[in-house]
């Protein structure tokens, strides 16, 4: 029996559902091996880790809370890998954001929560724009490698915070402990109902809805569609490309930043060294998975917020290393990315193969 | 029979989906022969020549080397055989020196390489033809014409008999032909054999020592050089036949609305493409610009439309200058352009139909008003659109990638002329499309000229040329070799042009 790979003559409907879906179990299935190498039963653990994300009120919370700077670091790489920009800075916009917003925080004590809250989010959508901005202007006018570019402007923003609360707006009364004095309490974004869960994930949810309007109900949206799918047609329609170049990195970063002020206001109340565990890496998982639509990058960052929730509970009821949920984020990539191939070619067992014409030859005859 | 045949390709039939590339194909190899593969583009000599160097598969036919029936299962089965192919697109390694790309793949070649003993055996085959090359050169700094010889090298040392060489020319300057030319004597002097595929008629009387004509996928003959001449070539190579009706009434045609003035602009390789192109269009008629694919077509549409920067020279629209504006601003100022590669430039084939109806419409009212798309307004003209040119699209929403050549160019054609275009430039507007397609393209493009449009036909078929065009240019190594009325043009005296040879008797423009 012969198996071959055949492109594809019609896209099959079901398979941007089932390609993220076949993903996610092949990679708990290689995750379970490695489970079971390191000595741990793969069933129990994944037990563990479900019930740990989603088993409890508390857990939900948790997962919830985390699941908060996937979506909006995920909407904003998102926005960016839909016009083929490869922004992998979203960590350090993140960053960025969290220090604008602590800047106002820590230098204005508005008496108005809204207004303190407000000015919190627009220095942190600021910064980070400009953060994604800064790679998007070297690629459109420079043709720099935005990979490579976003990727050093993370480094830049982690030290940047480093020396910050070490040096500069070091808490004085904090000891040599390194992060800033509390914020105001008017600058803390409040709690929803009795849960811990805070006000970052209605943020979140309401640019969720925008990004989608956005990118399928206006111009702007339009153009940043037909740019990443076919860059010739964009020109050939006579569209900026170095201008949606720019705005996009701008709305990509500025969202990941708006992630930055809804940690510090939601969780830290100060800025802190560590701030973020990567969730601007994360995000990048999250993106491809959603297959880079804004509603289900929601459903793929609470399913990660849940990874990261229950290799935490991991460590602490298996004693198992943390590092098990990157291991896990990894080969759901991997497999993502794997799964690719099936959009465009379809795997058949059996039949005829060999050697068929190539088909690349259609357009020279 | 075979007989002092070094090949023999025996009714070679060959299909692609949708098209027939070699119909029954004859064609044959004495030792030590230059011969020219002739024909216009889509003929279906780089397919003949694929097979025989082992890279398609016949559908039909067999082809015989010295006698015995070959049968190739890939290019190897072919190199072992001493037949070697230096494509028009060349397979090299930029990244790679000159003897890493000589090297890989070749035969014998132990794990550790002997670099000294393969460097001396590189220049001892340079020096015996006359090529210069420097082996530890990386790919990226040569220019195209040292990167041919590179693969020349590599089939030489790869001992091979009979080389293929598809469109060396096309890539060279006058004076790197007549290098290779050089090279292409010494090797038939020692007896091997190479096939020459051209379509410039002087470069083929030039070198070769018999010459087959490939039109439309079937031999159209096989003569020697000194039984023929340039007319009787040009005569073969653009044939006779026709297959397509399309009504085009007498008119008149009105002033000057485009004008292009000296021209001169570079191709995506940094060569000259367009040497001072001087052309004008009139209202209300269709000239074609005919020309073999590769001579500046391309460009002068880009050129025209914005999308290729012009070095020197000027265009002009309604005696306004337009040099320099950006496909936005062209098409506001009523220029429409037909792409010649549909899926590639004209749409976005992963996106539904209506997007790509508003492709050039979309940032205007009514398609779109203020910051938001006005999709009540592109549901009722998606919908206008195809029951107009009676389009077959399936689900609205499918990625128009699924539909048919036909429907797309209909799609095209459909948001090219929605504003009424004053100057239409259509290039290959029924390439790949079948009969009832390309008459509906064509008596689209007839219909804009008498609503008073000015059309440019880029096409290299001349059938399509003769049939609706008024005025007819030929394009040759980026100039126009002359603009002849339809009414005096006469496919010989085309097929001369085309094959650059001017004419005794020019038109006036």
């Amino acid at each position: 029996m012969k198996i071959s790979i055949e492109k594809r003559v019609e896209p099959s409907p079901l398979t941007p559902y089932l390609s993220p879906l076949v993903s996610l179990a092949l990679a708990l299935i290689v995750c379970a091996v490695i489970f079971k190498a390191a000595g741990a039963n793969p069933f129990k653990a994944y037990r563990e880790m479900f019930m740990g994300a989603f088993g409890s009120d508390f857990a939900i919370e948790a997962t919830l809370i985390k699941a908060t700077p996937l979506i909006l670091c995920g909407l904003g790489v998102a926005a960016a890998f839909r016009m083929q920009l490869w922004n992998i800075g979203a960590e350090g916009q993140l960053y960025v954001g969290a220090i604008a917003a602590s800047w106002v925080a820590l230098n204005y004590g508005f008496n108005q929560p809204l207004i303190s809250l407000g000015l919190m989010f627009l220095a942190a959508a600021l910064a980070g724009g400009i953060w994604g901005m800064i790679p998007g202007i070297l690629k459109a006018f420079r043709g720099s490698n935005e990979v490579i570019t976003t990727l050093m402007m993370n480094y830049i923003a982690i030290f940047l915070t480093s020396y910050l609360v070490y040096g500069p707006w070091k808490d004085p009364t904090g000891y040599s402990v390194p992060m800033t004095a509390l914020f105001n309490r008017n600058s803390w974004l409040p709690k929803i109902f009795d849960t811990s869960v805070h006000g970052g994930i209605i943020i979140a949810l309401i640019l969720v809805v925008l990004s989608w309007i956005l990118f399928y109900k206006t111009r702007w949206g339009y153009e940043i569609r037909v740019s990443g799918a076919n860059e010739k047609a964009a020109a050939y329609s006579g569209m900026n490309a170095a201008k949606n170049i720019i705005l996009v990195m701008f709305f990509s970063g500025a969202l990941a930043g708006i992630a930055g002020m809804s940690e510090t206001a939601g969780i830290q109340h100060r800025l802190q060294q560590g701030l973020s565990p990567g969730y601007g890496y994360t995000a990048i998982i999250v993106a491809w998975l959603a297959r880079l639509h804004p509603a289900a990058v929601v459903v793929s960052a609470i399913l990660f917020g849940g990874l990261l929730v229950g290799g935490d509970q991991l460590q602490i009821s298996m004693s198992m290393p943390v590092s098990v949920s990157n291991i896990l984020q990894g080969l759901i990539l991997f497999f993502v990315l794997g799964g690719e191939i099936l959009f465009s070619y379809k795997i058949k067992i059996g039949g005829k193969s060999g050697h068929q014409p190539c088909p690349a030859a259609k357009e020279n005859a | 029979m075979a007989g002092g045949k070094l090949v023999e390709m025996t009714d070679i039939t060959k299909r692609f989906p949708g098209v027939v590339a070699n119909s029954c194909v004859c064609f044959d190899l004495v030792p030590g022969e230059i011969h020219a593969l002739l024909g216009e583009n889509g003929a279906g000599k780089s397919t003949l020549m694929s097979i025989l160097s082992g890279e398609y598969k016949p559908d039909e036919g067999s082809v015989s080397v010295e006698g015995v029936e070959a049968r190739f299962h890939s290019p190897q089965d072919a190199i072992k055989l001493g037949i070697g192919m230096v494509h028009q697109h060349f397979m090299l390694v930029r990244a790679h020196t000159v003897m890493e790309n000589i090297m890989l793949g070749l035969a014998g070649t132990p794990f550790f390489m002997d670099r000294k003993k393969l460097e001396a055996k590189i220049m001892e085959t340079a020096v015996q033809y006359d090529m210069k090359v420097d082996p530890g050169a990386y790919i990226w700094q040569l220019s195209v014409g040292e990167q041919q010889r590179v693969e020349i090298l590599k089939a030489l040392i790869r001992n091979t008999r009979i080389l293929i060489l598809d469109e060396p020319t096309a890539v060279l300057t006058p004076k790197e032909s007549e290098t290779l030319f050089t090279t292409l004597r010494r090797f038939r002097e020692e007896g091997r054999t190479a096939i020459f595929i051209s379509h410039k008629l002087d470069e083929v009387m030039a070198i070769s020592d018999r010459i087959t004509i490939l039109r439309s996928g079937k031999n159209a003959g096989t003569i020697r050089r000194d039984e023929t001449d340039e007319k009787d070539l040009a005569g073969r190579m653009v044939g006779k036949d026709s297959l397509f009706e399309v009504k085009k009434s007498e008119k008149q045609s009105g002033g000057e609305i485009l004008k292009f003035n000296d021209v001169h602009a570079n191709n995506d390789r940094g060569i000259e493409a367009l040497k001072g192109i001087t052309l004008s269009l009139r209202e209300g008629e269709i000239l074609g610009i005919a020309g073999v694919a590769g001579n500046g077509q391309k460009e002068l549409a880009e050129c025209l439309f914005g999308l290729r920067k012009i070095k020197t020279g000027t265009v002009s629209f309604n005696n306004k200058d337009i040099t320099g504006f950006n496909p936005r601003k062209i098409r506001e100022a009523g220029i429409s352009y037909i792409p010649e590669d549909r899926i590639a430039t004209g749409l976005v084939s992963s996106l539904d139909f209506p997007d790509n109806l508003i492709l050039n419409s979309y940032f205007k009212l009514p398609v779109s008003k203020g910051p938001f798309l006005n999709f009540k307004y592109i549901k009722e003209w998606t919908k206008k659109t195809i029951e107009d040119y009676d389009i077959k699209v399936g689900k609205i929403k499918n990625p128009v990638g699924l539909l048919s050549g036909g429907n797309l160019q209909k799609l095209i054609l459909a948001r090219e002329f929605a504003d009424n275009p004053k100057v239409v430039i259509a290039a290959s507007p029924s390439r790949g499309l079948d009969i009832g397609a390309t008459n509906n393209a064509r008596k689209l493009l007839v219909e804009q000229r008498d609503r008073g449009a000015g059309v440019i036909l880029i096409s290299e078929d001349l059938e399509e040329i003769f049939q609706i065009s008024d005025r007819i240019a030929v394009m040759y190594e980026g100039k126009i070799m002359g603009i002849l009325d339809a009414k005096d043009a006469d496919r010989e005296k085309i097929g001369l042009l085309m094959g650059g040879i001017k004419l005794g008797q020019e038109a006036d423009i």
